[in-house]
C-alpha cells in the first residue's frame, strides 16, 4: 500500500518551471529520501507536498487527494519542519511545542487538558521535557532539533516532512536526530519524506531514494540502486568511491586526486 | 520590579498587578485635583455604584457633582483610550512580528489627523460634533488605504509597513497643506494633536463604548492566533492557520480600536508601543496574555497620566501626548533596565 503519491507535479515559481512532472511514491511507514545537487528542487517538492506552494499534479495520500484538503484538515495529517524554522527566541520550549496542536484547535478555541498531555507526550518522547521551561533562544542547536520534532509531532502527523534535518548539527547530534526520526516512524507508523544532503546517510536511514536533477526525477529506488558511482559522477560532477558497510548500506566516499607535484 | 528579573509572572498574578495598577490608578485619579475630595467618602461613594453594594457616603452634593459628572467620566474615557490604543499596539505588533509598530501605524494617526483638520478648517462652523467624527473616518480610511496600497505591491508584512508609512507621510503632507492655507486655524488644530481628555463626558465614554467592545472582542479571540503566527506565514499555514485572512481581521479590528480612541482623544502617541512591551516583559511573549494585559495596564497608564496633565501646571493642563511621552520614556528605560529582554 502506498502511503503517500506523488503524481506529476509540477510547480513554477516566478515563472521558472522548478519541478517538472515529478511522479514518486512511498508506503505507509516508510522513509523517502530527496537527494541531489543545490537547486535540484528538493525544498520545492517538500514544500508542495505540503500544500505551502501551488502547483500542478496530484498528491494522493491512501487514494485521498491532499490537493482537496485545506488548512486544518491537511495539518492534522501533514506535519512539515523547513530547514530554518522560525523560533520565536523568548517563546518557552513548552508553548512551542503546544502550537503543534493548533490543527485540532476551533478558531476560538483554546488548547485543553488532552492537547497539553499530547504536547507533554511528544516533549517527553523527544526528551525535551527537561527544557520545556526554557526561551528557545537559550538552547543549542541539537536541542533546538528535537524542540521542532517535538512540535511536529504533537500534530499527530501520518506524514512527516523534514527539511535538511541535520542541517547544523555535528555527526553525533546528527545521528542522533536521524535514530530519533527512525523510531517515530518504527513506533508511531508515521511516513517520513526528507531532503537529505549526505548521501551515506540518506542510504542508511532511508529505504526509498528519488534523486532529484534539474527538477527531474533522475533515478528512484533502494539506495543500492541509487547510489552508483556513475550516477554520483554524473549528476553532482563529484568524483566518488561507493562501497558498503557491514550492515550492507552503501557507504558514498568523496575522492581526490592526488596532488600533482612541482615537478610534474 | 525588579524581583522578576529573569523570571516571568503566572498568569493569575500578572492579572492580578494589572488590574490593581488600574484600580490604584482610578482612585489616585478620583481623588486628586482642585476640589478636595475626602478619601474615605470618595472610596464609598464610588464602592456604593457597585451593584448589590450600599454604602452611606458623607460626599455633599457638589463634592458628588465633581466626582461623577467631571472626574469620573474622565477616569472611564482615559481608561477605554489607554486599554484601546495598547490593544491596537499590541495587536499590530503581532500582526507584523514587529516591536516597533504602534497603535498610529499604517496611516492611522495621519488619516486622523486630515480628518480632524479638514473638519476643523472647512466644517468649524459644524460645531464641534464634527472633529470626533472626521477623526474617527479618517483613521480608518488612513489605514482601509494602506492596507490595499501594501496588497498590490505583493503579500508580506513589510510590503504592508511600507507602504504604510508611504501612505502616512503623503496624508501627513495633504494635512500640512491645508494648515498652510489657513493658519487662523494653527492653535486649535495642534491643540487636537497633541491629544486631550479635558471636556470628557459620559457621552462621548458611551459613544465610543460599542466600537470599543467590539474591536478587542475581536483582538483578544485572536490571541492564539497571533502566537501561532510568530512563527512565520509559512510555518502558520502548514499548521492550518490562513495569515492573510487572520491579519485582515486584527488588523481592521486594531484599525477600528484605535480611531474609536483618536476620536475622543486626539492623537495620544507613546502609548501603544510602550505598554505591550512593558507587559511583555512581566509576563512573556505569549499574545494570550500580552493583549489583555496590555488593555488593563494601558487603561491605569493612561488615567495616571491624564492626572498629572491636569493638576500639573493647574488651573491650565497639559497635553496627554506630553505626559505620556515626558513620564512615560524615563518609566519605559527604567523597566528596560530592570527587566529581562523579552523579544517578539
Amino acid at each position: 500500500m502506498n502511503a503517500i503519491t506523488i503524481d506529476e507535479l509540477t510547480v513554477d515559481l516566478d515563472r521558472v518551471r522548478i519541478l517538472h512532472d515529478v511522479s514518486c511514491a512511498i508506503s505507509s511507514g516508510g522513509w523517502l529520501a530527496l537527494i541531489g545537487p543545490n537547486g535540484a528542487g528538493k525544498t520545492t517538492l517538500l514544500r508542495a507536498v505540503a500544500g505551502l506552494l501551488p502547483h500542478r499534479g496530484a498528491v494522493r495520500m491512501d487514494d485521498k487527494d491532499l490537493g482537496a484538503l485545506r488548512g486544518r484538515g491537511r495539518a492534522r495529517l501533514i506535519a512539515y519542519v523547513p530547514q530554518i524554522p522560525v523560533l520565536p527566541p523568548d517563546m518557552t520550549v513548552r508553548d512551542y511545542v503546544l502550537l503543534g496542536r493548533t490543527p485540532y484547535l476551533g478558531y476560538l478555541g483554546a488548547p485543553g487538558r488532552a492537547d497539553k498531555a499530547k504536547a507533554d507526550q511528544a516533549s517527553e518522547q523527544l526528551d525535551v521535557t527537561r527544557f520545556a521551561g526554557r526561551r528557545l533562544g537559550s538552547l543549542s542547536g541539537g536541542e533546538r532539533q528535537r524542540v521542532r520534532l517535538a512540535r511536529a509531532l504533537a500534530q499527530e502527523p501520518q506524514v512527516l516532512l523534514l527539511d535538511e534535518p541535520t542541517s547544523d548539527l555535528d555527526l553525533g547530534h546528527q545521528q542522533h536526530v536521524l535514530e530519533l526520526v527512525d523510531d517515530l516512524r518504527r513506533g508511531h507508523g508515521v511516513t517520513v519524506v526528507s531532503t537529505l544532503h549526505d548521501l551515506t546517510q540518506a542510504g542508511q536511514y532511508a529505504d526509498h531514494l528519488v534523486l532529484l536533477c534539474d527538477g527531474k526525477v533522475e533515478t528512484a529506488g533502494p539506495p543500492a540502486a541509487v547510489l552508483t558511482e556513475e550516477l554520483i559522477a554524473r549528476v553532482y560532477a563529484a568524483r566518488v568511491t561507493v562501497s558498503t558497510d557491514p550492515g550492507g548500506h552503501p557507504v558514498v566516499t568523496p575522492v581526490r586526486d592526488p596532488p600533482r607535484g612541482p615537478g610534474d | 520590579m525588579t524581583r522578576t528579573r529573569g523570571r516571568r509572572l503566572p498568569a493569575a498574578r500578572a492579572y492580578g498587578v494589572a488590574a490593581a495598577f488600574l484600580v490604584a490608578a482610578t482612585l489616585i485619579s478620583a481623588l486628586v485635583g482642585a476640589a478636595d475630595l475626602n478619601p474615605l467618602d470618595t472610596i464609598t461613594a464610588l464602592l456604593d455604584k457597585i451593584p448589590l453594594v450600599h454604602l452611606p457616603s458623607g460626599l455633599d452634593a457638589v463634592d458628588r457633582a465633581v466626582l461623577f459628572q467631571i472626574r469620573l467620566p474622565r477616569i472611564v474615557l482615559g481608561a477605554l483610550v489607554g486599554g484601546l490604543l495598547s490593544v491596537a499596539g499590541a495587536g499590530y505588533q503581532g500582526v507584523f512580528r514587529n516591536p516597533l509598530v504602534d497603535s498610529g501605524m499604517l496611516g492611522a494617526s495621519a488619516g486622523a489627523g486630515l480628518g480632524a483638520t479638514l473638519a476643523i478648517v472647512y466644517f468649524g462652523g459644524a460645531g464641534p460634533a464634527a472633529v470626533p467624527v472626521a477623526a474617527f473616518a479618517g483613521s480608518l480610511a488612513g489605514v482601509a488605504i494602506a492596507y490595499a496600497s501594501g496588497a498590490i505591491g505583493g503579500s508580506g508584512t513589510a510590503t504592508l509597513l511600507l507602504a504604510g508609512v508611504a501612505v502616512g507621510l503623503f496624508l501627513t503632507a495633504v494635512q500640512t497643506y491645508v494648515l498652510q492655507r489657513s493658519a487662523q486655524d494653527l492653535q486649535q488644530v495642534y491643540s487636537w494633536l497633541l491629544g486631550s481628555l479635558s471636556g470628557a463626558t459620559w457621552q462621548q465614554a458611551g459613544e465610543i463604548l460599542p466600537y470599543a467592545a467590539v474591536s478587542v472582542a475581536i483582538v483578544l479571540v485572536h490571541g492564539r492566533h497571533l502566537d501561532v503566527l510568530s512563527v512565520g506565514d509559512e510555518e502558520a499555514r502548514a499548521l492550518g492557520l490562513h495569515p492573510g485572512r487572520t491579519r485582515l481581521l486584527v488588523v481592521a479590528a486594531c484599525a477600528l480600536a484605535a480611531a474609536s480612541a483618536v476620536a475622543v482623544s486626539g492623537l495620544i502617541g507613546f502609548v501603544g508601543i510602550v505598554v505591550p512591551h512593558v507587559v511583555r516583559r512581566l509576563a512573556g511573549p505569549s499574545y494570550r496574555l500580552v493583549l489583555p494585559l496590555s488593555l488593563l495596564t494601558g487603561a491605569g497608564f493612561l488615567v495616571l497620566a491624564d492626572t498629572l496633565a491636569r493638576t500639573v501646571v493647574s488651573p491650565a493642563e497639559l497635553p496627554i501626548g506630553v505626559v505620556t511621552a515626558l513620564v512615560g520614556s524615563p518609566v519605559f528605560i527604567w523597566i528596560l533596565r530592570s527587566t529581562p529582554a523579552v523579544r517578539t
